[in-house]
């Protein structure tokens, strides 16, 4: 074996003697899951690393996410991807990472604080780049040098990006030519030199990885292998909007939600339907208000900044009962906020943000799979209502990426009630038991009517007249309080006297803390709600009945959830929250540690 | 309705009872949109009319086919999702100088340069109607009518043809609502011609601009044929006082609509998930 390039990189002889003494007498214990940050400069390609390793974990039976952790620049910058490889689904990050891959040290201080780590963390640094920042040193963490620039200056156009993913898929254990064979499939069309470069400076790395500290082994994954999808959560959602009936979209690119439409563009294009990128949020929401009119299952996606241009908007929907879905993929803010960083402090405008009596769908996928499930079901019951919908995704969703079960595509698509041609007396806005009149779309014979943002009669003559305003904010606020939402509303885990009411991303930290708990002998029960608007009391008692303690957990400063479920709804026994601002994600053992306060 | 009968201007009015006041230009407006659906013959529910805020933007509810009357200043992106949604309707929309070059000033220019085929009437009165007289963008910079700007605004007024062509507009053509006959003419070339077609409509208010009644001995048609390519257009109106009635320029810019096909389903693109 080649050891040269060890050799240069550190004192070579105890460099190497002490990695395969430590690595005789490290347990070789089977890891449930295995946590790996791969981080460097904007363009050093951390993220294609990570995003590689992810599909390889995939292939070779694993579960597992990919987060990332990036700056605001266009290039440059700092980048990291955050992975969790896991033999059984997960659907949180863990407390700390056991392994961190530096290809530089450029930009650490900026996201030091989404890199926990600890005593059993190893840490690969090229000498190249300098110590290691003290941060790392106060970490306790095991630092070991591997030279990833002098690797890849060997190859002839090899990268460093490269040679850590081949020291990381040979220190997890992945087969190398799974990894040779996805790399092929990812790299394949940047032409065979990229590809053989590719391949040696991967070789490189897996060669290195014998010499390092091993890593807790991963169980074998499964042997029976149902299908899973890698799928990112923007891309769940764009395949939700499609699925659930959407054939029309218009919006205008923001980040974290960009990566929806981009997805959206070709798929409606091959599917019958449109996507339009509008001059700015107020013409995105109107067009597709437009459509919608027109009889077209519409959708536009933004992010806090977009959805506060879109409320004058939405309360145009809510009050021509125009049906449309808007998805807002949370950022941190107020204003401007940290684009590129997750936080749900978005949901009290959601909540809160028309003017007017006006009611309306809020929902919040709480997976980065059931981004696709929470998205068609919003459609759907857009159409069935002919409301907005708001869904409260967030960019530690939308941006981030699952090995997991594929959801099943149910094929159940928005059903609109439409008039029929020359209806005896149509009027729009009729007083219906229901409170859902049929909607005539253009085209209809004999259903011609004006849909109004002002206030209408049954046939949709304005009016400001006071019986008609009452009569019409009754019917608007009747259809959606009168709805049966089914279980869909909430995902109910486990039993007992603590339960985690939480909502969106956190709701997988809350699992796998109260999976922990368990484990310890702590029954918690966990529900995360996917439907917030309307609020739905009765199921919300139901569901924590003979609950004494109630931690709620969200990621706002501001604690907007628990405020919304203090106005909404009677919470049993004592409560608690754990409540704090992005970006850092909420960890599972935040999570238990609050738990254990209780024990 | 029975298809064979022709149908008149009137079957295109609604039975509501305007609120403009008497003597309101907008009348006119109607009953030129009236009578150019009317020659168009299509049946009403295949037209849709799209509008925003302000008096003029109440015409939806005064005709009898498809309207939708929405927020302030974005008649022109609802009316582009309701085109592009369902390109077998004749689209078109309408509103007033301050709903369509103020507040919805940036839809204005991109509508023009996204040239879907929607026919925008702009009525254009110079001033602020329903909220009781206030200065828009088209108004006089000396205008002192107005409460808010007792000295005038001291603003330059927008110039709707100059900022139409600068922004790519397909079709531009000025009426006036005191000539309804040659006004329904130019509804019906605008719907005739494919694209984003502007009619500008000088459409005055009696009660705010009273002085506007003087707009009957101002406007004069145009005398040549219109331009195709805008640098002539520009060229010829440099100087237009905004009073120069007829088609001003046709253009012949292809029209805005994403193709569309079935080549996939749903459960097939969702297979490129598969890991």
């Amino acid at each position: 074996m080649d050891t040269d390039h060890l050799q240069r990189a550190a004192p070579p002889a105890e460099a190497i003697l002490g990695y395969a003494s430590y690595r005789q007498t490290t347990p070789k214990v089977a890891a449930r899951s295995l946590s790996i940050a791969v981080i460097g400069s904007g363009g050093a390609g951390a993220m294609r690393a990570g995003e590689i390793l992810l599909e390889v974990a995939a292939k070779a039976g694993f579960h597992g996410l990919m987060t990332r952790a990036m700056g605001p620049q266009i290039r440059g910058g700092e980048a990291a991807a955050l992975l969790r490889l896991a033999t059984a689904p997960v659907s949180s990050l863990d407390d700390r990472f056991d392994l961190l891959i530096a290809l530089d040290w450029a930009n650490f201080a900026r996201f030091a604080a989404e890199l926990p780590l600890g005593p059993d963390s190893l840490v690969l640094t090229d000498p190249a780049e300098g110590a290691v920042p003290d941060a790392i040193e106060a970490s306790g963490a095991r630092v070991r040098p591997l030279p990833f620039k002098d690797l890849a200056r060997k190859v002839p156009g090899g990268r460093t990006n490269m040679v850590a993913l081949g020291a990381a898929a040979g220190m997890i254990g992945l087969p190398a030519p799974l990894v040779t064979s996805v790399l092929a499939d990812q790299l394949g069309r940047k032409g065979e030199a990229v590809l053989t470069a590719s391949t040696a400076a991967l070789a490189l790395g897996a060669e290195a990885a014998a010499f390092l500290p091993a890593l807790p082994r991963l169980a074998a994954p499964p042997r029976d292998q149902a299908a899973r999808w890698n799928i990112s959560g923007n891309q769940a959602t764009g395949l939700g909007a499609l699925a659930g009936g959407v054939r029309f979209v218009a919006a205008y690119p923001i980040t974290p939600a960009t990566e929806v439409l981009e997805w959206l563009a070709p798929a409606l294009e091959k599917t019958g339907g449109v996507l339009v990128q509008a001059e700015d949020e107020l013409a995105a929401i109107n067009m597709t208000i437009g459509a919608s009119f027109a009889g077209t299952p519409a959708l536009t996606a933004t992010s806090g900044p977009g959805l506060a241009l879109m409320v004058e908007a939405l309360g145009l929907a809510v009050a021509s009962e125009t049906p449309l879905v808007v998805v807002d993929v949370m950022r941190g803010g107020p204003s401007t906020g940290i684009p590129t960083k997750s936080e749900q402090s978005d949901l009290n405008i959601a909540v809160h943000g028309l003017h007017g009596d006006a009611p309306h769908l809020v929902l919040a996928p709480n997976t980065i799979v059931d981004c696709m499930r929470t998205t068609a079901w919003a459609v759907t019951l857009a159409e069935a209502l002919q409301v907005p919908a708001i869904v409260l995704s967030d960019q530690a969703l939308g941006q981030s990426r699952a090995i997991a079960a594929p959801p099943a595509l149910t094929g159940a698509v928005a059903q609109r009630l439409t008039a029929p041609d020359d209806a005896p007396g149509y009027a729009r806005y009729a007083l219906t038991p229901s409170g859902v009149s049929p909607m005539a779309i253009p085209g209809t014979r004999g259903g011609t009517y004006v849909a109004d943002g002002l206030e209408h009669n049954p046939r949709g003559a304005p009016s400001a007249q006071a019986g008609d305003h009452a009569a019409q904010l009754d019917k608007r606020a009747r259809k959606l309080e009168g709805f049966d939402y089914g279980d869909a509303w909430a995902d109910l885990e486990g039993t007992g006297e603590i339960a985690i009411l939480t909502w969106g991303s956190p709701t997988g930290p809350a699992r796998e803390a109260a999976e922990r708990a368990r484990t310890r002998g702590l029954a918690v029960r966990v529900l995360s709600l996917r439907l917030l608007l309307p609020a739905q009391p009765t199921r919300l008692a139901a569901a924590l009945a003979g609950v004494r303690r109630v931690l709620v957990v969200e990621q706002s400063a501001g604690a907007q959830f628990h405020k919304f479920l203090r106005a909404c709804y009677d919470l049993p026994g004592e409560v608690a929250v754990l409540a704090r601002p992005g970006p850092l994600p909420i960890r599972p053992g935040e999570i238990l540690a609050r738990l254990a306060a209780w024990e | 309705m029975n298809a064979s009968v022709p149908m008149t201007a009137q079957d295109f009015k609604s039975d509501l009872k305007p609120i403009w006041c008497p003597g309101c230009g907008d009348y006119s407006v109607l009953t030129a949109l009236a009578k150019a659906l009317a020659e168009l013959g299509r049946p009403r529910e295949e037209v849709a009319l799209i509008s925003g805020i302000g008096c003029s933007s109440r015409l939806p509810a005064y005709t009898s086919v498809y309207g939708f009357h929405g927020v302030h200043g974005r008649a022109l992106a609802v009316a582009a999702g309701v085109k592009l949604a369902r390109p077998d309707l004749t689209v078109l929309a309408a509103g007033g100088d301050g709903d369509g070059l103020s507040i919805g000033g940036n839809h204005f220019l991109h509508a023009c340069r996204r040239n879907v085929d929607i026919t925008y009437l702009l009525m254009d009165n110079q001033v602020y109607g329903m909220t009781k007289g206030q200065a828009s963008p088209t108004t006089a910079p000396d205008w002192c009518g107005s409460k808010l700007t007792p000295h005038g605004t001291g603003v330059s007024p927008v110039a709707p043809l100059h900022l139409a062509l600068a922004a790519g507009v397909n079709f531009f053509a000025r009426g006036f609502a005191g000539n309804p006959n040659e006004l329904a003419r130019l509804i019906g070339a605008g719907i005739a011609h494919p694209g984003f077609s502007v009619i500008h409509v000088l459409s005055p208010c009696v009660t705010f601009r009273p002085e506007q009644r003087g707009w009957k001995q101002a406007v004069r048609a145009v005398d040549a044929t219109p331009a195709s390519d805008p640098a002539e257009a520009f060229a010829r109106f440099a100087a237009d006082d905004g009073f120069t009635t007829g088609i001003l320029f046709a253009g012949d810019r292809a029209p805005f609509m994403p193709a569309r096909a079935m080549t996939a389903t749903v459960a097939g693109i969702a297979q490129g998930f598969a890991a």
